[in-house]
């Protein structure tokens, strides 16, 4: 099979006067994790739902797997598992019972049993669905995404409400699936999620990518270095594209009036300080 | 599977739904016919006062199975994110609503036949005189009332709503419709109201085929309001559809 897994240019999408996608690019490659990072109202979701096929986009090219969603084509959908952020089932149905109606919807899809303990809900085949904890209904999400044995995932914010144990546990399931080969398209506003599961992390806000790369070298435009040192047992931190000039002006400032600079740290960024620089300005 | 194997495996999974859950499967099928039972037996009701009774239950059965049950599930299941899921999955729309429907279809049939078999061994009312029809008024009840429920779970805000907002249509009509006594009986203004309204036209149509004899020709104006109503519901039923 030839060509990305989601290829997007130019999309918009306004819902009348506003405008939640103003335009944005990025391409999937087959066989990535690939995070949709940003603050809560940037246009994660709505960006996401037009992949799925949910929201028709105002303008712009997009194509799944070399559909256009907006056709809703089964072919097209019996390639693609979903887990939305809040979707419900049957409370009356078994675990067991749902993974088994689901299956029949796609025309190869993967032993119910199998994907019941791919997902760890070994053990609760038969518990209805209205009995599970809210940990247990997220796993029951993935795995009724999962039992079509789809080549492309959707998971808009996985673990979202997860205590530690089940994040780490949802993480495992993950990685799990992309060394199956899965492409997978995250969305997430925890930066410890994108960076430890997408290959390749997008930084959305206000309806507008402004950063795009692998987390270990996702470095915008400006600000490459932080700088930091303890002086008079308080901690200052400057974030600088010259650390040299920097150093230069600390140390020789340092020298002259007799002080040590503790502690002295040249680094770069982390994706965290990056993301909090660039989703953080409108509130300065 | 092709859509109509996948409308079927949905059925099956709708009436395995259905009935595990007993209270609500012990109130949709017994509230009817405990209606019939209760109304005939303490008011020792006539033969004469049968003959509006048992099609007006069988009506009010059709209304019930499937205009109150569909914008009653169609709103949890709306609510709940279980409409959203499907419409991610391959599953065809006509499929999904195919074995949706056909579940409160299945509903209809079967109360609309115990209210018969009721009617014959209780209360020696002789079989139907006009089977043809009694199944075209039960059928065309069933997809008047099944259209109408899907437009009427648009209108309803959220699940809690759902009964209130139901049985504020389905009570008044019940009892402007002549399900339990005779329309003759009521003020001009409401059976004006009734008539405009499909559920009295049903029963008139059901009553020819259950009690007068009097076929599908002589109820035409019974069918074009009907089908008048059918159409509404269709067009808004699909137009103001909502997934989520």
């Amino acid at each position: 099979m030839s060509g990305s897994a989601i290829e997007v240019s130019g999309l918009r999408k306004s819902y009348g006067a506003n405008e939640a996608v103003r335009g944005i690019a990025f391409t999937v490659e087959r066989g990535e994790v690939f995070g949709l990072l940003g603050p809560n109202g940037a246009g994660k979701t709505t960006t996401v739902e037009i992949l799925e096929g949910y929201r028709r986009r105002s303008g712009g090219d997009v194509r799944v797997l070399g559909h256009d969603p907006e056709r809703r084509e089964r072919s097209l959908r019996e390639r693609v598992g979903i887990v939305l952020q809040s979707s419900g089932m049957y409370p009356r149905a078994t675990v067991r019972e749902a993974l088994e109606h689901f299956a029949k919807l796609y025309p190869r899809p993967r032993d119910p049993r199998e994907t019941i303990a791919l997902v760890g809900l070994d053990g609760k085949e038969d518990a209805r669905v209205r009995e599970l904890s809210g940990g247990q209904l997220r796993r029951l999400d993935l795995a009724l995404a999962l039992v079509g044995d789809p080549e492309l995932i959707f998971l808009d914010e996985p673990t979202t409400g997860f205590d530690p144990a089940a994040r780490r546990a949802a993480w495992e399931t993950i990685r799990a699936l992309r060394e199956l080969g899965k492409t997978i398209l995250l969305t997430t506003h925890y930066l410890d999620e994108a960076q430890s599961l997408a290959d390749r992390v997008a930084i959305l806000k206000d309806g507008l990518i402004v950063a795009e790369g692998a987390p270990t070298e996702l470095v915008p435009e400006r600000s490459r270095y932080s700088v930091s040192y303890v002086l008079r047992g308080e901690r200052f931190e400057h974030v600088t594209d010259d650390p040299t000039t920097l150093l230069n002006e600390l140390t020789t400032g340092a020298l002259a009036r007799g002080e040590r600079l503790e502690d002295l740290r040249v680094g770069r960024p982390s994706l965290e300080e990056i993301y909090l620089e660039l989703t953080a300005e409108e509130a300065q | 599977m092709s859509g109509l194997a996948l409308a079927w495996a949905q059925f099956r999974f709708e009436r395995r739904m259905f009935w595990r859950n007993p209270s609500a499967a012990f109130f949709n099928f017994t509230l009817p016919l405990l209606f019939l039972v209760l109304i005939a037996s303490v008011f020792g009701a006539d033969r004469k006062e049968l003959d509006v009774l048992v099609p007006g239950i069988a009506g009010m059965a059709v209304m019930a199975t499937t205009f109150t049950a569909l914008a009653f599930n169609l709103t949890f299941l709306r609510e709940q994110g279980i409409l959203k899921r499907v419409h991610g999955t391959p599953m065809p729309t006509a499929s999904y609503f195919g074995g949706f429907i056909g579940s409160a279809v299945a509903n209809a049939v079967v109360q609309v036949a115990l209210v018969l078999l009721i009617g014959h061994f209780a209360y020696d009312l002789p079989w139907p005189p006009d089977w043809p029809a009694l199944v075209v008024f039960t059928l065309l009840g069933v997809v008047c009332f099944g259209a109408l429920g899907v437009a009427f779970s648009h209108a309803i805000p959220n699940f809690d709503a759902a009964a209130a907002y139901t049985n504020a249509v389905f009570l008044p009509a019940v009892f402007i419709s002549g399900v339990f006594y005779s329309t003759d009986k009521l003020p001009a203004v409401l059976t004006g109201i009734a008539q405009a309204l499909p559920l009295k036209h049903v029963i008139d149509g059901l009553s020819g085929g259950i009690v007068t004899g009097h076929g599908i020709g002589d109820h035409l104006s019974a069918l074009g309001v009907i089908l008048a109503w059918t159409a509404v519901g269709l067009v808004l039923a699909v137009r103001k559809f909502r997934w989520a």
